[in-house]
């Protein structure tokens, strides 16, 4: 299974092992990743589990998606070229090794 | 809108009435806290429910979580825009329809574009690294106000602390004058008022009290014009978003922030203390292991779903859990079925402070429209329950609350308590 690496804010790096299909926040929300909540459960409606794609990685990933995604990554704080919401990104066998860093707070 | 009738509806009436007569907008229902039956029935037999004659007029009932979602997250279709009818059922207090009504444009009110550039103005008050600034001034006058309450005596808890620390908090926000922040909570019952709600009662009254509100912040704004500070309406007259409104924009994102700091935080500090009232086990697991006040925070805010309902209005015909919805239609989106809907939430209607996934719940909604001041609101909760359980071993509930007749703003007027040392 793809492995996927969270890097929280500090420095500290959770690796989890994700089934392709589901999406990265579902990853982290089920093996306990602190620091991406998923309140709206993956429809990209509350924007609490903004990600920053390593600068290595965006090209797989690609940018945050016109319409909802967007429009709800405008009320996270600090948002780069780089943020995505992690409900948006599915795991798939070329995202074996994705580096996401994730922001201090949710918002 | 005329007057309200105040019947009191019968026990039985949820589960005897045709469905076609089913009216769950009436604001008597939620004031004898009587709306979760009729809720119950809508959500299995007709989860997206039409009401063809109501004081409102016609409207679509949408009680389902997923439903909800559905409607919430697709402003293309289903739009917030005032000028339609906003976001509450009762279309005069947000447009001039009704006669005496004023027009308070502001930004939940609109679709993006503009939407989003007027919430970018002041999201960063509200935002989690400025929030972690306020928090030393938010616990101490916490504080001040629990060493301040008689113990073994019964008051009031709504006006003497949840009121209290609400409107303290506003009054932190705007950087208003704190002798006076007693006029921001008259101002937030004002705005959320129809007449005959025993607030205010004429369209008339309302306006001219909304009119004094006006006056005090536009000297307000004149002089952080000059004088900039942290505040919220700083921000309002720098950003550039914002800085060039009309007046009576300006006023309507006042008021929107009035009431969405103050009416909606309150009664989730009084609907927690009647949760644990109720639930005694819950407040012992609570005492235990204080660190589940993390989990209990969103549980309070689930339970109470402090803001009843939302509306939009279609812009085009849609179909939801299989109805047709046309154009034009008013679409009423019942936060506090969603809350109790038995497909999204184990155990829905029972107060459990230690959910596995306690946020996730449609108090705040979801999409562009999701509250603002979400994080705020947790925080000014969480500080509360902190201070309480250092202080007090017990808020023992002394008699049922007074609700408050309205469809909108789910809340109590009174809740009289004791405290045990």
């Amino acid at each position: 299974m793809p492995l996927i690496k969270y890097i929280d804010a500090n420095g500290t790096e959770y690796a989890v092992e994700a089934a392709p299909g589901i999406s990265v926040m579902e990853a982290a929300v089920k093996n306990s990743v602190p620091g991406i909540d998923g309140d709206c459960g993956g429809a990209a409606a509350c924007a609490t589990c903004h990600v920053y794609v390593d600068p290595e990685w965006i090209g797989r990933t690609g940018p945050a998606a016109e319409g909802l995604e967007q429009s709800m990554l405008e009320f996270a704080e600090d948002v780069t070229d780089q943020s995505r919401l992690a409900c948006q990104i599915i795991v798939a066998d070329n995202l074996d090794g994705l580096i996401l860093k994730l922001p201090e707070k949710q918002h | 809108m005329t007057t309200i009738a105040s019947t009191i509806p019968e026990t039985t009436e949820a589960a005897s009435l045709p469905l076609d007569q089913i009216d769950v907008s009436r604001p008597e229902l939620f004031e004898h806290n009587m709306e979760g039956d009729y809720f119950r029935r809508l959500r299995r037999e007709d989860p997206v429910h039409y009401c063809a004659d109501s004081a409102y007029g016609p409207y679509w009932s949408i009680t389902k979580y997923k439903d909800i979602m559905a409607v919430d997250t697709n402003h293309q279709a289903f739009s917030s825009e005032a000028g339609l009818g906003g976001i509450i059922i009762e279309d005069g207090i947000q447009k001039s329809s009704a006669e005496g009504a004023i027009d308070l444009p502001n930004f939940i009110a609109m679709d993006p574009p503009k939407h989003d550039e007027q919430r970018k103005a002041v999201s960063p008050i509200v935002a989690p690294s400025n929030l972690a600034k306020l928090e030393g001034t938010i616990r101490e006058r916490v504080g001040r106000v629990l060493d301040g309450l008689p113990v073994g005596e019964e008051f009031d808890w709504v006006n003497t602390v949840s009121i209290e620390l609400t409107t303290q908090m506003l009054a932190t926000l705007f950087d208003f004058p704190f002798e006076d922040r007693r006029k921001l909570t008259r101002w937030s019952d004002v705005t959320t008022a129809e007449p005959g709600s025993g607030i205010v009662d004429s369209w008339e009254q309302r306006t001219a009290e909304i009119m004094e509100c006006a006056e005090c912040f536009q000297e307000l704004w004149n002089e952080r014009l000059k004088n900039p500070g942290m505040d919220l309406v700083s921000m309002l007259a720098h950003s550039p978003a914002t800085h060039d409104m009309t007046p009576q924009n300006y006023l309507g994102n006042v008021l929107l922030l009035i009431v969405g700091g103050n009416d909606t935080t309150r009664n989730s500090m009084t609907g927690g203390v009647l949760a644990l009232h109720e639930n005694p086990a819950e407040f012992e697991k609570l005492k235990a292991n204080p660190r589940l006040i993390d989990s209990m925070v969103p549980e309070i805010i689930r339970w109470q779903t402090p803001l009843a309902h939302m509306r939009r209005t279609a812009l085009t015909d849609a179909v939801v859990g299989g109805k047709t919805i046309r154009k034009g239609d008013k679409v009423v989106m019942w936060y506090v079925s969603g809350n109790r809907d038995e497909d999204a939430i184990a155990r829905p209607d029972d107060f459990i402070i230690d959910r596995e996934r306690p946020r996730q719940h449609l108090s705040f909604g979801f999409g562009v429209h999701r509250c603002v001041g979400n994080r705020l609101a947790e925080m000014q909760l969480k500080i509360l329950w902190e201070e309480i359980l250092k202080r007090f071993s017990r808020i023992e509930v002394m008699a049922e609350p007074t609700r408050v007749r309205s469809n909108f703003v789910r809340g109590y007027a009174q809740m009289p308590v004791r405290l045990h040392a």
